[in-house]
């Protein structure tokens, strides 16, 4: 047949190789960054890989970790929750100050009911009167502030007797040597991986997220489904607060500040549009672990604990950058 | 061998545009293999193909949005390289779109200016020459909508419309018309055909892709046929036929619809009495019955979409009842009509059909998960079988059930709404525009389809703007105009005449109801 011409070959090729290491990038992206950070904290400092620091890590990242499953939820289903911070020291004020008076079982209990009103409180607000997610739950991180605020009239709590209550066990023990805190985040992940990939809620999560005019088209009820997302962060917000709680065994009143915004630091360092419609647990899993190694590392390098908010910022721009890269090397193709 | 590849119609002149062995691939899909296309000056060169023959590939590439695997472009004979949409637009190159490409929030004349708004000391934007332009464009077009209101207020085809004003903004060399009269009714039609026909006499080189049969040979000078990514030739219009360029662009001659014998109707199975929104429709009545398929005719605006979405539980009914085998029914979600029974292929794949970044399978099985689900767990294998038999039934052209139907051809993205709502296995099924973007091979094999699900039972309402397809499917037609049904036809009564003029309003037949003037 005809010879091809190849004269424009040559920077097509180019531009079609910066592209696909854009994708790449995109795609496995955080999984190299993983890596890398590995590598260079264990090349620099000895201690960070030793099983009791890689313990530590994950201990560490446990409430962050718990939280940003819920809220992964809720970012693939096209919204935002920034009130986890707040609503993470109300409910550690909550089952502590509770456990005292009221018991242990009945604290747990009661924390986990009124943190889900608080859940629903934002579903209903955006799911069902379709306010702007962003306002909702901004406005939602300052009234929860202040709520707990009233509740300690400024004080703070904690548990009397330390030694001999069983609360101890969420945050204190360890099974075969593994803590706790770290045994509930990776089992709640592993069930909500599943729950997402493979039930039916979570398929119509990534509808909801993806379109939701067509989502509505197909009878999923939207508004519905949004609500359920934060009752779901709710959840898991009420599980990191109960382990925070039995670690410390008292609260400041403002313990999840800027938490809000670390876990969803991790949820985008993990690939998660912000966009809706697209992201895993698994991979919010690894962007947490990134924050939390990053963090450890800067610690064993004797940076001060502050440096580690700086380095944070310029980690999840990365990722952001990342994204819209690979995204764009695709849109390329995609119009 | 009938293929010419330099039918030039001035001789002697280099073509404006030339592309020589363009090839494209995607993963598992080759989209174009060696494709050549040559436009002239002043010709409007029709490009034929089935659904996923790499039509809409091959214009990308022209347009600069896709880059070729290998092959030339050349513009007036000086080979070009086009790195980005903007490349191409400096070049004269624009292409409309054949899934609409507007930012829904800005106004018409934002859209439309795009990347040229006329500015104030270059800063800020003249709001006043922008208005007035925009304005001369549209009484252009004989669009009867401001320039300010922004687009996500406007139907679908006044839309198209505005992405048409596109082309008159300034004077392109080639523009790319990818499927324009898919959404439009016969009456825009012709205010495109004339915007084409002055393009074209001011020498700017139009490349023109429909699947319509009957506007490519009014159109065009040359008809280019694709088949599966390959070049399957150049013919002069003037000295082909439908049926030859048919047979070169899906292989084989087109089988006719089997002559439709109207079956007895079945029981009732829905019936609508008095139905209405108000500033939407009014007093519709209807019923259809099982065995029938019903159609539903009339110009953008008659109403036609509200009604079947209010019947789908999209929209609220202020007045009137629905029944579903005579039982009273209020159907307040989608979820709800589904429940009962029915299934709507709506208007727009796009924005109603799809969640594009969803794989097919999944998309297919979105409307009836809980048939997938056992103990909140879904049966994947299942999912996958399912997608597979529409699949094969529908020929829907994708390397797999995981491909992203963001990645899927126009007709085939249809075809994969189509076989969601099938999936569902409806009492009651509704197609708001179902051939939208198909090509005639599959056009005539879906008409079969909704045929034959007639006949095993189910009750059809097809929307469509086309009267040929609405006279080849439907047992009856309602004619609307202006929220009301003005005519009923039966098969054996309809005449074209009469349904243009009852879906025009000028009702002759003093029998049917008055159409109230205005309103
Ligand atoms: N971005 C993409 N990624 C993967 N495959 C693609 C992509 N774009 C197109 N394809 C594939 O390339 C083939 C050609 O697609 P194209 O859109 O050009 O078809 P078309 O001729 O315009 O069809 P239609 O008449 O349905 O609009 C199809 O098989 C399609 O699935
Ligand atoms: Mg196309």
């Amino acid at each position: 047949m005809k010879a091809s011409l190849p004269m424009s070959n040559s920077s097509t090729v180019a531009t079609d190789n910066r592209k696909r290491v854009l994708q790449f990038l995109g795609k496995h992206g955080i999984l190299l960054a993983f890596l890398l950070c590995m590598m260079i904290f264990s090349l620099t400092t000895d201690r960070f890989l030793s099983t009791g620091n890689l313990l530590t890590v994950l201990m560490q990242v446990s409430i962050l970790g718990t939280i940003a499953l819920g809220v992964t939820f809720v970012v693939i289903g096209g919204n935002l929750d920034l009130s986890v911070g707040s609503l993470l020291s109300f409910a550690t004020v909550l089952v502590v100050d509770l456990h005292d008076k009221v018991g242990p079982t009945q604290a747990i209990v009661l924390t986990i009911v009124f943190t889900l009103i608080i859940g629903a409180i934002n579903g209903t607000l955006v799911g069902y009167l379709k306010l702007n997610s962003l306002i909702v739950t901004l406005g939602m991180l300052s009234a929860i502030q202040g709520i707990t605020l009233i509740y300690t009239s400024g004080q703070n709590v904690d548990i009397q007797d330390q030694e001999n209550t069983w609360f101890a066990f969420f945050g204190r023990e360890a099974i075969f040597g593994i803590p706790v805190p770290a045994i509930i985040f990776i089992g709640l992940a592993i069930i909500l991986q599943v729950v997402l990939l493979k039930t039916a809620f979570g398929r119509k999560v990534f509808a909801i997220g993806g379109n939701g005019v067509a989502a509505a088209f197909s009878g999923i009820y939207r508004n519905r489904m949004v609500f359920s997302t934060y009752l779901l962060s709710a959840f898991t917000t009420a599980c990191a607060a109960i382990i925070l709680g039995s670690r410390v065994m008292g609260s400041q009143n403002n313990v999840g500040q800027g938490y809000e915004l670390q876990v969803l630091a991790g949820v985008i360092l993990g690939g998660t549009s912000l966009l809706g419609g697209s992201g895993s647990i698994m991979r919010t899993v690894i962007g947490i672990l990134i924050l939390g190694f990053i963090q450890n590392g800067l610690l064993l390098l004797g940076y001060p604990y502050y440096a580690q908010w700086l380095v944070t910022w310029v980690v999840i721009i990365l990722a952001v950058w990342l994204d819209i890269a690979a995204k764009r090397g695709r849109l390329l193709n995609d119009f | 061998m009938t293929a010419q590849s330099s039918l030039n119609t001035q001789t002697g002149d280099t073509p404006l545009l030339q592309l020589k062995g363009v090839s494209k691939s995607f993963p598992g899909v080759k989209a174009l293999d060696n494709v050549d296309l040559d436009v002239n000056a002043g010709e409007v060169h029709a490009l034929l193909g089935e659904n996923g023959a790499g039509k809409s590939t091959l214009m990308k590439v022209l347009a600069g949005i896709y880059h070729p695997d290998e092959g030339e472009i050349r513009i007036e004979g000086t080979p070009v390289r086009m790195q980005k949409p903007m490349d191409a637009k400096h070049m004269g190159v624009l292409l409309i779109h054949q899934e609409l490409s507007l930012v829904p929030d800005l106004s018409v004349a934002e859209n439309v200016f795009l990347g040229s708004l006329p500015k104030r000391s270059g800063l800020f934007v003249n709001n006043r020459e922008l208005h007035e332009r925009c304005g001369a464009i549209l009484k252009r077009l004989n669009c009867r909508f401001k320039s300010n209101i922004p687009v996500k207020h406007l139907s679908v085809a006044n839309q198209q419309m505005v992405e048409i004003a596109r082309a008159l903004v300034f004077t392109p060399k080639v523009v790319i018309f990818d499927e324009p009269t898919a959404s439009l009714t016969d009456y825009e039609k012709v205010v495109l055909f004339e915007v084409i026909r002055e393009l074209k006499s001011q020498g700017t080189g139009i490349v023109y892709i429909s699947h319509r049969m009957d506007e490519i040979f009014e159109l065009s000078d040359r008809i280019t046929v694709l088949r599966d990514g390959q070049y399957r030739g150049t013919f002069a219009t003037r000295d082909t036929d439908e049926e030859e360029v048919t047979k070169r662009m899906i292989g084989r001659d087109l089988e006719s619809l089997a002559e439709v014998e109207s079956p007895e109707p079945g029981e009732r199975i829905i019936e609508v009495h008095q139905l209405g929104i108000e500033g939407e429709f009014r007093d519709i009545s209807f019923d259809v019955h099982a065995g029938e398929v019903v159609g539903m005719y009339g110009l953008v605006g008659a109403g036609r979409t509200q009604v079947v979405e209010t019947l789908f539980g999209i929209r609220k009914p202020e007045r009137g009842t629905i029944r579903i085998r005579d039982e009273l029914v209020h159907l307040s979600s989608p979820a709800d009509a589904i429940e009962h029974g029915l299934a709507l292929v709506p208007e727009n794949r796009k924005e109603q059909g799809l969640v594009l970044g969803m794989n097919c399978r999944d998309n297919t099985s979105l409307p009836n998960l809980a048939e997938y689900t056992r103990m909140g767990w879904i049966d994947t294998a299942k999912e996958t079988e399912v997608f597979e038999r529409y699949q094969e039934q529908l020929q829907i052209k994708t390397p797999g059930w995981y491909q992203a139907t963001l990645n899927l051809s126009g007709g085939n993205q249809q075809k994969v709404v189509i076989g969601k709502w099938l999936s569902t296995q409806p009492s009651v099924l509704i197609l708001d525009e179902p051939t939208r973007g198909i090509d005639v091979g599959s056009k005539a094999e879906i008409h079969q389809l909704i045929r034959d699900l007639a006949k095993s039972g189910l009750a059809v309402i097809v929307v469509s703007s086309e009267m040929p397809e609405i006279l080849t499917v439907s047992d009856r037609i309602l004619a609307l105009y202006n929220g009301t049904l003005t005519r009923v036809f039966k098969r054996a009564e309809i005449t074209e005449d009469d349904l243009i003029r009852a879906i025009t309003g000028q009702s002759a037949d003093a029998a049917s109801e008055p159409v109230a003037s205005g309103a």
